[in-house]
């Protein structure tokens, strides 16, 4: 783009930093309100705080016991996601390579599996996850989330595969790397971007998920961040001065996440939807 | 090193050879198995297998607790059909929610990729700050909302005097509808516009500069020479805010549980409810498996359509 800047840009500028502070005010609320006491918030929410007061949020974080929703929300999407990574690139990498009717009818399955809502298969899921023993527990909800993002990977490593040349492979093969050599040592490196936008696009998904989790992991202290706050919901209702504390420890993790890694973020949410 | 390359491909050159004979085609299905079987494993025991018992159970009239599931045949299927108002008025609330989020987010991400297609100082920025809301959740973004629609209208209300922040919001139909469309406009909208940029990008920009030359003006260039051009973008978010708006669950949950009066009760959110408070299973999955055949009949036809639309441009 080699256009001047010129007044009309200006103006252009000018509405989307006003579009944009429209966008924030959601924010600006939420944090305001959030080191508010409750009659300070009755009074008037829009206003700034007279005292900023952090007791609202160490109350909060004992209610949630946010700690360890914390580290139960970061232990299911980490191991999710590597689990996703293997199984997904692997299979993704062999039905690329070999091709053929077979290879072909199995992409089609995963890939049509894409449209089946949810709902659909949650109600059997419990009864068949009660038998399998897989039901409220970390690695249960853990293998849970295989089953249901193996289609996307698999989709994304799939497009990704045909582009990457057959070459280096054969070099490798005929030096004597097995299979699984050939594999990780030359073929996964190889991956990398379409590997980028897989974790952040599960990450997004695992993280914020609210419905598997509320239906798997019954006990409190398997919880989650969004089963934390909705239960703490559920039980303060309209107690404002905690809930919109609760929300801002909810909502920073990702934030933070998404902030320190936007560029890759909007890049890969970008080539993922567009493959 | 092309020496040391030359010897050991004569060397694996007789394996290879013998291995020929030794069953070559054993091995390749093994090794097919062990690439491919774990994630054909989870995938079948995870979504296939609960999918094809949920068809079964939406024949029978299985309550979750009792371990006899009694077969009915069609009569759940008949009871939606029939005499089942509530699913009925969810089923017309999810409709109309998804014509209106999905234009509404569509126009909202498109006009935005536009405006940072220009080149401004602070599109990068402004590009973070319209995308944030997508990485929250809904379950979230719906106790944000709530907080926003209550208290935070009120005293905007109360400043300005503008009786678009005084309506009740959340406490009438009509205004809780338009408001989880506001709040999906919100998260969506940056999704939508980080695609169509994408797509934007690839716009020839010479044929632009044509266009000018030739007196077209802005509205003209974008109708005529934009839109078609990035059509599979918009092939994509279509398919994209239809099935997100069609499935919406988490923040209609969180922002007004469905109220008020089942106004803005979802069909995901009827189908949980039919399970799991009414312990109705089987008409539960019955639900279930007519929602999957109008996700899946939607999204086909929107895609069939706007794929046709991109070959006649």
């Amino acid at each position: 783009m080699n256009s001047r800047y010129t007044s009309k840009t200006f103006i252009l500028e000018v509405i989307g930093i006003l579009l944009g502070l429209v966008f924030l005010i959601p924010f600006y609320f939420v944090i305001v309100n959030s080191v508010k006491s409750f009659p300070e918030i009755l009074v008037d929410a829009a206003a700034l705080p007279n005292e900023i007061l952090f007791s609202n949020f160490t109350k909060v974080w004992q209610i949630l016991d946010f700690s360890s929703a914390f580290f139960n929300s970061l232990i299911i999407t980490f191991f999710s996601i590597i689990g996703l990574i293997v199984i997904s690139s692997m299979a993704a990498w062999k039905m690329v390579r070999t091709p053929g009717k077979f290879s072909k009818i199995l992409f089609i399955w995963f890939v049509s599996a894409m449209v089946i809502p949810f709902q659909t298969v949650m109600i059997p899921l419990i009864k068949f996850g009660g038998i399998l023993g897989i039901m409220n527990s970390i690695p249960g909800i853990i293998i849970m989330y295989f089953g249901f993002g193996v289609p996307l990977s698999l989709f994304l490593y799939h497009g990704f595969v045909k582009t990457v040349p057959k070459e280096i492979e054969e070099a490798a093969r005929i030096d004597g790397c097995s299979q699984f050599g050939v594999f990780w040592r030359i073929v996964f490196p190889l991956l990398k971007p379409i590997t980028v936008t897989v974790i952040i696009l599960n990450t997004l998904w695992i993280w914020n998920d609210y419905l598997l989790p509320v239906l798997v992991l019954q006990d409190a202290s398997l919880r989650t961040i969004p089963l934390a706050t909705s239960s703490f919901f559920a039980q303060y209702t309209k107690q404002w001065d905690m809930g919109l504390a609760a929300l801002v420890l909810g909502i920073t993790p990702v934030i933070i996440f998404f902030l320190f890694l936007q560029k890759h973020i909007i890049k890969g949410i970008a080539s993922g939807s567009i493959k | 090193m092309n020496k040391t390359l030359e010897t050991g491909k004569l060397k694996t050159d007789t394996k290879v050879k013998k291995e020929v004979k030794n069953n070559t085609k054993m091995r390749k299905v093994l090794s097919y198995a062990a690439f491919v079987g774990p994630a054909l494993l989870f995938f079948i025991v995870i979504q296939i297998i609960p999918f094809l018992m949920g068809v079964y159970y939406s024949f029978t009239s299985w309550n979750g607790v009792s371990s006899a599931i009694e077969w009915v045949g069609l009569e759940n299927y008949k009871k939606i059909f029939t005499n089942d108002q509530k699913f009925y008025d969810s089923f017309l609330f999810t409709v109309k929610f998804m014509f209106a989020a999905v234009i509404i987010s569509n126009v909202i991400g498109f006009s935005l990729a536009l405006l940072l297609n220009a080149s401004l100082k602070t599109k990068n920025i402004l590009r973070t700050v319209f995308f944030i809301p997508n990485v929250i959740g809904g379950l979230l973004l719906g106790f944000i909302w709530q907080f926003i629609f209550v208290k935070g209208f009120s005293s905007i209300g109360n400043m300005t005097n503008i009786s678009f922040f005084q309506q009740p919001w959340l406490g009438d139909a009509d205004t809780a509808f338009w408001g989880i469309v506001i709040v999906f406009a919100w998260q969506i909208s940056g999704y939508m516009m980080v695609i169509y940029i994408a797509a934007l990008q690839g716009v020839d920009n010479n044929l632009l500069e044509a266009a000018k030359i030739d007196g077209a003006n802005a509205f003209t260039t974008i109708t005529k020479i934009i839109i078609p051009l990035i059509l599979p973008a918009f092939t994509i978010c279509l398919f994209l805010t239809i099935s997100m708006a069609f499935k919406i669950f988490d923040l209609n949950l969180s922002l007004t549980g469905g109220g008020p009066f089942n106004s803005t009760q979802s069909v995901a959110i009827n189908i949980y409810q039919e399970a799991f408070t009414n312990n109705n299973y089987g008409l539960g999955t019955a639900k279930a498996i007519l929602f999957f055949l109008v996700v899946a009949i939607v999204t086909t036809i929107q895609v069939m359509f706007t794929k046709k639309k991109e070959v006649e441009a």
